[in-house]
């Protein structure tokens, strides 16, 4: 057991065994299997995995948004030397909103359509800081300008569904950060946005992270918008995560089949668009049967390689591979180096220039 | 095959011939009586062409028009002016019952394989309705037929009775596939057929969309807003902006030397999976704002409010879309190459022009978005 007195060394945020279990017709659903992670202060981590992987779901138990009565959640989850699960519920009310924050993909169904977006941002204030409406108008007028929306004077009293796709994942954004929060999370924040506006979306969560020194963790499915953003990567797989390591080393030396497949499924501007893209065959498992040895394995291209067959009996542990790199796979260390070596040059032939 | 005009025949565009088309929707003003108090030019003047066997990526962000646009070209949104000919048959003018026939030449795949099937009917209702509507009987049977196509298209022949509500998004993606090959059509028109689907799924689609077309020779005309995605199944590439045709080339020439302000900026912005090309890339565009409203474009080239090379003439001169070398055509006053694009472009927002000021542009070594003058 893990004494409260241990927060002191305890990394900022830290989750240990996570597990978030639904009850439905088909019996208990893990959604989130035993997810351990951990994050620094002001660092980003981003959570990548296809739908269904448990990426969102890891977010949501984090924020304390699941339902407690419809979902059985167990582990712990340390934020700034407070546990989460066994907090009470009014309490970790408190916290969201003020400590944590989320923003979503979908900005126009997390703002209410019928108020104005400053007496939204307003409330925010007022619910967790005991100062007046003018102040905290003031405050909105000045973190609305910040995120970059435009004649503010005149936005401020606007309604979400008057204001464009990126306008309203900046007033998220505003909302979001007015309190200040420690740990922000992200989902999806450009799924739904243009390049153009994901890239100005991604350019201002960096510089206000940068700026209040807040803890960020990302999910995303796209591999892509997470390079040149994230500290550290976490896969996620069928309620798993499948392998963890600083951002540099999942793209440079990523170990688990299942990362090598997502690298070479996406279409990139940096290799040949005339080979043949080699996607993962067949499609995400349903988390309602998931198979019984390792989760990837009926995707797997190299689960023969592993002797005995074990890929379809034994559920693989996430295991250090090096120091801070994590893989959750039967293949033995050196194997899975020869595989990822091989993959990644046919990938894009070496470095090529830009 | 008749040629309505003797213009047509020259160029040597077999499959599909698009010119200055134009599809405008009135925008009416509230109250009991609604009278129309303006346009929203949502397509306005494109001329596309299409060979057989080929694919053509429209790119463009949400608002440039270019679902408009697809739609139209199947005329499932009437044209408000221009001219369609798929296999030099002009269709514009063409009775709906008319048009039918031309759907048996000219498909199309949705982006949301939820909402593009019918519930209500099986798998192989979905896939046999192109040859009932046709009253088509293929050799062996329509069932033979539909059984063939679901195992072309990768979904198991035993599914044949299931219901959409069974399959994943990419199996139904699959279903949509099958269901706009049936007839073996000369055009399928693509309206983002894989940016609903997960990226392992998007390959696999990706894929059996170039296995056909190798296949059957179908051309394709790929709308899509991921650059990344067009570049992997285009032969040639047109940029839409605010409902115009901004820049048009071959791939490569798009990808590799493009000279519109506006496509330097959409592939500045697109990520690349991996940490070490992306901190090395040479530019960095970054555009504010978003798209100005359609309803009441910008004087000129529409693309100049967010613009870095806009000038005075650009206000003023709407540039036309001239060839500037065979098969890359442009519409601009200051086109760029790509070696002399600073090392970082900021770009102010509409607002600052909405409001009467020039448009102005900041070029900057480092300034992130948050440090930017408000206005």
């Amino acid at each position: 057991m893990i004494q409260p007195a241990d927060y002191l060394d305890r990394p900022f945020l830290s989750v240990t065994d996570l597990t978030v279990a639904f009850p439905t017709q088909d019996g208990l659903v893990r959604a989130v299997d035993g997810v351990s992670l951990s994050l620094e202060k002001g660092k980003t981590l981003a959570i990548v995995g296809e739908s269904g992987s448990g990426k969102s779901v890891t977010a949501q138990a984090i924020m304390g948004l699941i339902n407690r009565k419809a979902a059985k959640i167990t582990g712990e989850i340390w934020i700034g030397g407070q546990e989460l699960i066994a907090m009470p519920e009014p309490d970790v009310q408190a916290l969201r909103g003020d400590e944590m924050a989320m923003i979503f993909q979908d900005p126009m169904s997390s703002l209410h359509p019928f108020y104005r977006i400053g007496d939204q941002i307003v409330e925010a204030i007022k619910a967790h800081r005991g100062i007046g409406t003018k102040l905290a108008r003031r405050e909105t007028l000045e973190m609305l300008r910040h995120v970059g929306i435009p004649a503010v004077e005149r936005r401020i009293d606007a309604y979400p569904h008057q204001l464009s796709g990126g306008m309203r994942q900046r007033v998220m954004i505003a909302m979001a950060l007015i309190n200040s929060p420690d740990l922000l999370i992200a989902d999806e924040p450009t799924t739904a946005l243009d390049v153009t506006v994901q890239a100005q979306i991604m350019e201002l969560i960096q510089s206000l992270q940068a700026e209040f020194g807040t803890t960020v963790i990302l999910i995303t499915h796209d591999l892509g918008i997470v390079a040149d953003v994230a500290d550290d990567v976490a896969v996620m797989y069928g309620g798993r995560i499948v392998e963890l390591g600083p951002t540099r080393v999942i793209y440079d030396n990523p170990e688990m089949p299942y990362t090598l497949g997502l690298l070479s499924s996406i279409p990139r501007m940096d290799r040949d668009p005339d080979k043949r893209l080699d996607p993962i065959r067949g499609n995400p498992p349903s988390p309602i049967k998931l198979p019984k040895g390792c989760v990837f394995q009926p995707r797997c291209n190299y689960f023969e390689r592993v002797p005995g067959g074990r890929c379809f009996t034994d559920r693989p542990e996430l295991l250090e591979s090096e120091p801070e790199h994590s893989v959750r796979c039967h293949l033995p260390h050196e194997e899975r180096q020869q595989i990822a070596n091989d993959v990644l040059h046919a990938l894009t032939g070496g470095p090529t220039p830009l | 095959m008749t040629a309505t005009t003797s213009s047509t025949s020259t160029n040597g565009s077999d499959i599909l011939d698009v010119s200055d088309l134009r599809t405008y929707f009135p925008v009416k003003s509230r109250g009991i009586i609604p009278r129309t108090v303006g346009q929203v030019k949502a397509v306005d003047g494109i001329d596309l062409t299409l060979d057989a066997g080929e694919t053509l990526g429209l790119v463009g962000e949400s608002g440039s028009g270019k679902t408009t646009a697809a739609r139209t070209i199947l005329m499932l949104v009437r044209p408000t002016d221009g001219k369609i000919q798929i296999e030099g048959q002009e269709i514009t003018h063409l009775s709906p019952k008319e048009l039918v026939r031309v759907r048996r030449k000219a498909q199309m795949i949705f982006q949301d394989p939820y909402n593009a099937l019918n519930p209500r009917h099986t798998v192989g209702g979905i896939i046999s309705a192109p040859f009932k509507v046709q009253g088509v009987e293929p050799k062996g049977g329509v069932r033979n037929a539909v059984l063939e196509l679901m195992e072309r298209v990768g979904l198991n022949p035993e599914h044949y009775n299931r219901y959409p509500n069974e399959f994943s998004g990419g199996q139904r993606q699959r279903i949509g596939i099958a269901r706009a090959i049936a007839l073996r059509p000369k055009l399928i028109v693509c309206d983002e057929p894989v940016s609903a689907l997960d990226v392992s799924i998007q390959a696999q689609i990706l894929n059996l969309l170039g296995d056909l077309q190798r296949e059957f020779g179908v051309a394709y005309l790929f709308v899509a807003h991921d650059l990344a995605v067009v570049r992997q199944i285009s032969h040639r590439v047109a940029v839409m902006y605010l409902g115009k045709i901004m820049e048009t080339a071959s791939r490569e020439v798009i990808y590799s030397a493009p000279l519109h302000p506006y496509t330097h900026s959409l592939l500045s912005a697109v990520p690349i999976p991996d940490p070490k090309r992306q901190q090395h890339r040479r530019t960095r565009i970054v555009l504010h704002g978003d798209l100005p409203s359609p309803i009441d474009p910008p004087s000129g080239c529409v693309f100049r409010t967010r613009c870095f090379q806009a000038q005075e003439k650009c206000a003023v001169e709407v540039p036309p879309l001239r060839e500037i070398s065979p098969g890359h055509k442009i519409a601009c006053h200051f086109p760029i190459e790509a070696k002399d694009l600073p090392a970082r472009v900021e770009v102010e927002d509409v607002v600052a022009v909405e409001e009467g000021q020039a448009p102005a542009a900041v070029t900057s070594s480092n300034d992130g978005p948050a440090s930017r003058p408000s206005s």
